[in-house]
């Protein structure tokens, strides 16, 4: 391994090849958004859209799947639980994969914006996961008969919960916040093993859950009649998840330069108390 | 190399190794998963007496029979439990789920009796992944398509279809 101070005649020669080079290069665009200052200035502009996008599509998804979809033949009514309960599911699982990118962003290329965005994620996707559990439960009570079985698929999707839990509260156990966001990535990367069994437990054991309905396009196991508001209500969550993820991870970026601006002003009042302090 | 490409390397070669780790236990594990076992399984390999386990399939058309209840006032069931090769007699005293009918899925919870007869302490139904709207299923009923005490749905392209222009092959 190279030091990075020592002079061999081999970094002598990269030097003078490339003697106008100060910075690191940051030519990808992944790394334009690395700036929080920028990622301010951006967000700031996309937030209302989104949030307005958010409201609309959510607004029109559920009023087609509580009042104007069908019913199903078998489960009655309870099937409308379907179009909060899949849609929580999806972006939980979604979701996770957004944290596994980010702690790769955040391992690798130690991006700070990667590592507030992971933090401001996980108790969001907590809350979405905990929202599919209660769903489900709430459904399967009077199709199945019971609030809980802990079959292959149900199993995976409680630890899905936990580990959301568990990256929520690791990145929050430390004093040091950059060793706190080292900790969470490395367990969100631990569990991305949880995704496909979650995805396939249905496939690989036999469970009590049944499998998916939407596995081919132009066939799919539901009706279109319950599969077009399922689609837009899975478009309103997802950009309302999408919304909150990023207005909180603004406010974290702004709670972040508030504490460095006082910690600055804290330093200067200091200052020259304690150069009179020392004569 | 860079510290950032090291950093790359160590961490696919965690991910790899975690990965195989991973995909060896479930190997492993893939006949202890599962959530229960089926009329045929039993057939084969009769589990020791005594021994609590879930017995899952359909319910066989026309082997519901319900018979009074019990001094406790619980309704008692009589079915049979079937994968289309073997079929297993069940009985329970209890109230069945709603979605439970002649042709559903279910898993039930329980020990064998000696004379073959699965005991079951708990009736669970299964939903399976077919979502139609009622008259959806009244129409494939008219039509012969389908007698839902029989099993699950035909395939869905013979009554679904995403396009507007063509409508399903269904024989409404």
């Amino acid at each position: 391994m190279l030091q990075s101070g020592a002079a061999t005649p081999y970094t002598k020669a990269v030097e003078s090849a490339h003697p106008s080079s100060p910075l690191p290069r940051t030519g990808s665009t992944l790394h334009r958004f690395a700036n929080p200052g920028r990622f301010l200035r951006l967000t700031e502009s996309w937030l209302p859209w989104l949030t307005g996008a958010a409201l609309l599509v959510l607004g029109a998804g559920a009023a087609w799947a509580l009042w104007f979809a069908p019913p199903d033949w078998q489960q009655g009514e309870t099937v409308r639980i379907m179009y909060v309960h899949v849609p929580m599911a999806w972006l939980a699982m979604g979701g996770y994969a957004g944290l596994a990118v980010l702690s790769v962003m955040s391992l690798i290329w130690r991006h700070p914006l990667a590592d507030l965005a992971a933090r401001e994620l996980s108790p969001i996707g907590a809350a979405v996961t905990a929202l599919c559990l209660v769903t489900g439960s709430l459904w399967g009570r009077p199709m199945w008969g019971t609030w809980w079985v802990w079959d292959a698929r149900l199993t995976s999707v409680l630890v899905l919960f936990f580990l959301w839990l568990g990256h929520a509260a690791l990145v929050r156990a430390f004093d040091d916040p950059e060793r706190g966001a080292r900790m969470g990535a490395i367990l969100a990367l631990i569990g991305v093993i949880n995704l496909p069994i979650v995805k396939f437990s249905v496939d690989w054991w036999n469970t009590l859950h049944q499998p998916a309905s939407i596995t081919r396009l132009n066939s799919p196991g539901m009706h279109v009649d319950m599969l077009y508001p399922l689609l837009v209500c899975t478009l309103g969550f997802t950009l309302a998840f999408m919304a909150v993820v990023l207005a909180a991870t603004r406010a974290a970026v702004m709670e972040r330069r508030v504490r460095a601006l006082q910690m600055a002003a804290a330093r200067r009042a200091d200052a020259p108390q304690m150069q009179s302090a020392e004569p | 190399m860079t510290r950032r490409r090291r950093r790359l390397y160590i961490l696919l070669l965690c991910a790899i190794g975690l990965g195989s780790a991973t995909a060896l236990t479930l190997t492993a594990f893939q006949d202890n998963l599962v959530f229960f076992r089926s009329p045929s399984d039993i057939a084969r390999e009769m589990p020791p007496p005594g021994r609590a386990f879930r017995l899952g399939g359909l319910v066989e058309a026309g082997s519901v029979e319900r018979q009074g209840t019990t001094a406790e006032g619980r309704p008692t069931i009589r079915f049979r439990v079937t994968d289309g090769v073997s079929a297993v007699s069940v009985v329970f005293a209890g109230v069945v789920p709603d979605l439970f009918r002649e042709g559903q899925g279910v898993v039930t919870l329980g020990v064998m009796s000696p004379d073959g007869v699965f005991r079951a302490r708990e009736v669970l139904a299964r939903h399976d992944e077919t979502y139609m709207p009622p008259e959806v299923a009244d129409a494939l009923k008219r039509s012969g398509h389908w007698n839902p005490s029989q099993g699950a749905a035909p395939p869905a392209a013979t009554w679904n279809t995403l396009e507007p222009g063509r409508p399903a092959r269904s024989g409404t």
